[in-house]
């Protein structure tokens, strides 16, 4: 029987909050916008940590790895930021969409205020 | 995210509640929308309400400019049966396959046993005494289908009253009949009863148990699929 709960193990937003509580220092990346054939639905997520663990996704696998490159520097910073992916993109040779979308991260820190 | 906030938003999402997470794109700003805490004066109330019935997250303009982000989280949907009888047995493994939760109450212990329902949906307890652990909810579909009003009545009313997106009952048109007569004596309006799936199922000619399982479920995802309300991607079961 499935539960009514919704599914820790593979919950990024509950793992975000868990890494977090661990003492772990967490980014969430969410898909905000998708233009064309995009491989994950907005609202999808990841969470990063800052070793570069990852759990969840933003695009089936495309550009998990920018994501997480540019995670830790959000972490490290403490501000938020917007990424662009898409084959018009300039790195699109490096972590383009395969499937010729485009999407639109947003990355933020997760924060442990008091 | 304040992890406090992030915090409250889970909380919320295993407590079966709607909720919406704001995030200003700007300046990273955010606040937690229950579907109680919008305020009219909210530039965003209408967009709050309306991406609450959807359940799809997205981007929305603000209107001093810039955007915000709102990650919409609706209870995932699920089914109570009302009736341990031979078409919750075939529905229940239909429905669980089809993704949904599913629930099966009846009082009556020669038809609640393990061995029928042998994966834990069983609730062997009157509907009207579990009433509150079932917290029925507009993201919850509910099947009457032992035709006793002893025990199909209370449930019917109490889905009617809050707004469960399916409710259907089993029985003949004279025993809807009946039924109609006692629900609007017990308070139900004309326009929610006659929102009843009644009788039960889509038109496919069902005549074995299987049959009208697979015809019960039919309705089922058409109201969830083909409502205004719930269609979406937070209504993926």
């Amino acid at each position: 029987m499935q539960q009514d709960a919704i599914r820790t193990e593979i919950d990024p937003l509950v793992l975000a909050e868990s890494w977090s509580r661990d003492g772990r220092r967490v980014a969430l990346a969410t898909v905000v916008e998708t233009w064309g054939s995009a491989p994950r639905p907005v609202g999808a997520h990841l969470v990063i940590d800052a070793e570069g663990n990852f759990e969840g996704s933003v695009s089936g696998g495309c550009v998990e790895g920018a994501v997480v490159a540019e995670a830790a520097e959000v972490i490290e910073t403490g501000k938020p930021a917007m990424l662009e992916f898409g084959v018009a993109d300039e790195t699109a040779w490096r972590v383009g969409l395969s499937c010729g979308g485009r999407i639109r991260v947003y990355v933020e820190p997760v924060a442990r205020s008091a | 995210m304040d992890l406090q906030l992030l915090a409250r938003f889970n909380a919320a999402r295993s407590g079966r509640k709607p909720a919406i997470l704001v995030t200003e794109i700007g300046s990273g700003a955010q606040r937690l929308v229950a579907p109680g805490d919008i305020a009219d004066a909210d530039p965003l109330a209408a967009e709050l309400r309306a991406r609450l019935r959807s359940g799809k997250s997205g981007l929305v303009e603000l209107a001093g400019g810039g955007q915000a982000f709102l990650t919409v989280s609706v209870p995932p949907p699920r089914i109570v049966l009302i009736g341990a009888v031979h078409i919750s047995q075939a529905l229940v493994p239909m429905a669980q396959i089809a993704g949904f939760d599913v629930t099966v109450v009846d009082p009556r212990t020669a038809f609640a046993t393990p061995e029928r329902f042998p994966d834990g949906t069983l609730l062997a307890e009157w509907p009207a005494d579990v009433l509150e652990q079932l917290a029925l909810d507009p993201y919850t579909a509910l099947a009457a289908l032992t035709h006793d009003p002893k025990i199909d009545d209370v449930p019917l009313a109490a889905a009617l009253s809050v707004g469960c997106f399916y409710v259907g009952a089993l029985g003949s048109r004279k025993t809807h009949g009946k039924r109609r007569e006692r629900l609007l004596e017990a308070g139900v309006t004309p326009d929610a009863f006659d929102s009843i799936d009644a009788p039960i199922g889509a038109d496919i000619g069902a005549a074995s148990p299987a049959e009208i399982a697979v015809a019960v479920l039919a309705n089922i995802i058409a109201a969830l699929r083909k409502s205004p309300e719930l269609k979406g991607e937070g209504g993926r079961p």
